[in-house]
């Protein structure tokens, strides 16, 4: 390493990573040696190790995976896979009780009650016509924000690709929004859009005219749609410009060579080599999209009326906001939701297989 | 590396017919424009929020709204109690001079010049204009502490962002480690478990995940919140992948000089993978600090609540008031912005290699 810097300018920068990477990895042992809360740290830690001792003498080196493995595996368990087997009994009974042993057994009722529907496509000729409300507003605003935010993703990373000064700032500043709590930003933008807001000020004084946004149904949707678009596609932005920066540069070298033009470059180099990421981002935000809660929820509440209760919204609602407390409903609608997610979760496991095996 | 390679790629491509000497082509115009155009788009509202707190009451309802804010100036009068507003005044007899109120009786105002106190003026309303200086309203952050349980909020968000991320670090650390070094019966069937969980999020599983925290007793309570959500499969991945990268060799020479496996794994494994760890716990300390419906499920008592719940309840109570409900969401994104203002860094490259993923 040291001849290859002495070598001089030839190639430092293929050399450079390494370089840092050991210097990093020195200085964090280093640092990891003084301050006295890591101190107390390291005798707790050496207090684990007693029985992790006992334990490696029991059942030999590679049994004790298991032992690593145990606290992570538990919580698992408990919080996820058992979980979702529940919540097949409680969307099969009835009754506001949370014990399980106190609720009667009523088969499939929950999906009939969710189900019946004269036409699916009207949601007033339904029973729980607020549960096919939601289920409509939620696949609109999935398409619209999903389509919308990879759109401008896609485009911003493709801008902060190119020879961009100040662009760790810009990419900083799109990032920016993803940080902020889902409160935050709903009542950021509730605060813009109120009636005598800065947005009603700024239309006033255009001529254009203000309007009472988050009053009329069509506007706060598509202002829930804008708002979740800001919020998250600093993130989505984040990962394409890792996937455009993963392309291997020779590609475009013998592209120039060719002579190709830069529209047929865009569409024949980068954009199929971009196509893996582009269809992860596109399922990891189809999966975020359909659990879409928290900004909305905080923004409008729902409102006005059902136009942005999407359907975790109504989960929520009927198992814990109202009473009584319809948890049988809210995990026959959760099953539902379960059944979309691990439908596009494979879809993403498929296309990583499909992608890696060319 | 890859940064460099990708910074010609593109720009290649694009600059075909760029013309020389270095001059702006039409594409760096349209690009730096549509940057410049996103920094206000993400900026702009944040700092319009933050100067929106810092206005009084009285100046929020004011419309057009101002870009600073301003209060009207006021003086004290000798021999006579409290603050009178001051005003310019734009027409009748008294034009030109700065006025204070004394009192106002319909469309006609009390006034004294504050150099010659005792002479009473009769000023028409429509002749006065206030004068107004910038000057933050600072009330509206004391008011806070004064007068809701805010300090309350701050200590539960902290102490379920710190506890559940110190959890989170140390089980998901110790999960990756087995499934990088270790070659045992059933490693795939781990893996394939952990992706599992990945098809289950919270937000599908809310009623059973209920009954199990109200079973265990965790029910309004902090470690409710924590507990659940401690292991996370993007966490065990993202640490995997990275002790992967790990030489055997180190910890086979660790076991030749007789350290145990907890040894290996608290004294040589943690250590080496302090970025990656750095990554993980700003990645959680996001989440935890941020996370909304599981805690609004999980605790009912407003003393219990978090920021984030606090912020959302008062937001109905508040409804009238927007300089506390202001001030406090200032209050809430202040910690994550500080985070982020010193590891804006490692959050990029952790995002960009979980969401990879």
């Amino acid at each position: 390493m040291a001849t290859d810097t002495q070598t001089g300018a030839s190639a430092p920068v293929s050399h450079e990573p390494i370089d840092a990477s050991v210097a990093a990895r020195a200085q964090t042992i280093k640092v990891s040696r003084d301050g006295i809360a890591l101190t107390a740290l390291s005798a707790v830690m050496r207090l684990i190790e007693v029985p992790f001792l006992a334990l490696q003498r029991m059942l030999g080196i590679n049994k004790l995976a298991w032992v690593f493995l145990l606290p992570n595996l538990l919580l698992f368990g408990l919080f996820a896979f058992l979980p979702i087997i529940l919540n097949g009994f409680y969307a099969m009974t009835g009754g506001d009780n949370v014990l399980l042993q106190d609720r009667p057994y009523i088969g499939a009722q929950n999906f009939d009650l969710l189900s019946s529907c004269d036409n699916f496509l009207d949601p007033n000729s339904c029973l729980q016509d607020k549960f096919w409300r939601a289920v409509w507003n939620t696949t609109w605003f999935v398409t619209l924000q999903v389509g919308i935010m990879v759109g401008f993703s896609l485009l911003t990373a493709l801008i902060l690709n190119r020879e961009i000064r100040a662009r760790g700032f810009f990419r900083s500043v799109f990032f920016f929004p993803v940080l902020l709590s889902p409160v935050v930003v709903a009542l950021i933008w509730k605060w813009i859009l109120q009636r005598e807001g800065v947005l009603n000020a700024f239309l006033d004084w255009t001529g254009i005219g203000g309007y009472n946004w988050l009053i009329d149904a069509d506007w706060a949707f598509a202002w829930t749609v804008f708002l979740s678009v800001w919020a998250h596609m600093g993130f989505y932005t984040l990962i394409l410009l890792a996937g455009l920066q993963a392309i291997p540069r020779d590609v475009y070298e013998a592209a120039t060579m060719d002579r190709a033009s830069a529209w047929r470059t865009f569409t024949k180099i980068t954009l199929p080599l971009l196509s893996p990421t582009m269809l992860v981002v596109l399922v990891l935000a189809l999966i975020k999209g359909v659990q879409t809660f928290d900004e909305v929820y905080a923004f409008t509440g729902g409102g006005p009326g059902t136009a942005t209760t999407f359907i975790i919204q109504y989960i929520y609602e009927e198992g814990f906001a109202g009473a009584p407390r319809l948890f049988g409903l809210a995990a026959a609608a959760s099953l539902m939701v379960a059944g979309v997610l691990v439908l596009l979760t494979l879809v993403q496991l498929w296309i990583n297989r499909r992608n890696v095996d060319g | 590396m890859a940064n460099t390679a990708g910074r010609m790629t593109l720009w290649q491509m694009l600059t075909a017919t760029r013309g020389k000497n270095g001059k702006l082509h039409w594409t760096d115009w349209v690009s730096y424009s549509y940057l410049i155009l996103g920094v206000f788009l993400m900026f702009f509202p944040v700092v319009w929020l933050v100067l929106s707190s810092f206005k009084t009451e009285a100046d929020l309802q004011r419309y057009p709204p101002t870009f600073l804010p301003y209060q009207q100036i006021t003086v004290e009068l000798p021999g006579m109690d409290g603050q009178f507003p001051l005003f310019e005044i734009t027409g009748g007899e008294h034009e030109g001079k700065t006025l204070a109120q004394l009192r106002r009786v319909g469309l006609v105002a009390q006034m004294v010049d504050p150099s010659n106190p005792d002479e009473r003026l009769r000023i028409d309303i429509a002749d006065r204009q206030p004068v107004q200086e910038v000057r933050l309203a600072v009330e509206n952050y004391t008011g806070l502490f004064e007068r809701f349980n805010f300090l309350r909020f701050f200590f539960n968000s902290t102490f379920i962002t710190v506890a559940a991320t110190l959890l989170m670090l140390l089980v998901n650390a110790m999960a990756a480690f087995a499934l990088s070094k270790y070659q045992f019966r059933g490693r795939t069937a781990v893996l394939l478990l952990v992706i599992g969980t990945l098809m289950i999020p919270q937000t599908v599983v809310l009623v059973p995940l209920f009954l199990i925290v109200t079973e265990m007793g965790m029910l309004n309570s902090l470690w409710g919140v924590i507990i659940p959500g401690a292991a996370t499969p993007t966490g065990v991945f993202l640490l995997r992948q990275y002790m992967i990268t790990i030489p055997d060799e180190i910890l086979d020479a660790a076991r030749m000089d007789k350290a145990s496996e907890w040894k290996i794994f608290w004294r040589i494994i943690v250590p080496l993978s302090a970025p990656a760890i750095a990554v993980l716990a700003i990645l959680a300390i996001m989440w935890r600090w941020n996370d909304f419906l599981w805690p609004l499920i999980v605790l009912t008592e407003s003393e219990n609540f978090t920021l984030q719940l606090a912020l959302n309840s008062f937001q109905g109570e508040l409804q009238t008031e927007w300089s506390s409900l202001l001030a406090m969401t200032v209050l809430t994104l202040l910690p994550i912005a500080l985070v982020f203002m010193f590891l804006q860094k490692y959050i990029a490259t952790g995002i960009a290699s979980t969401g990879g993923k």
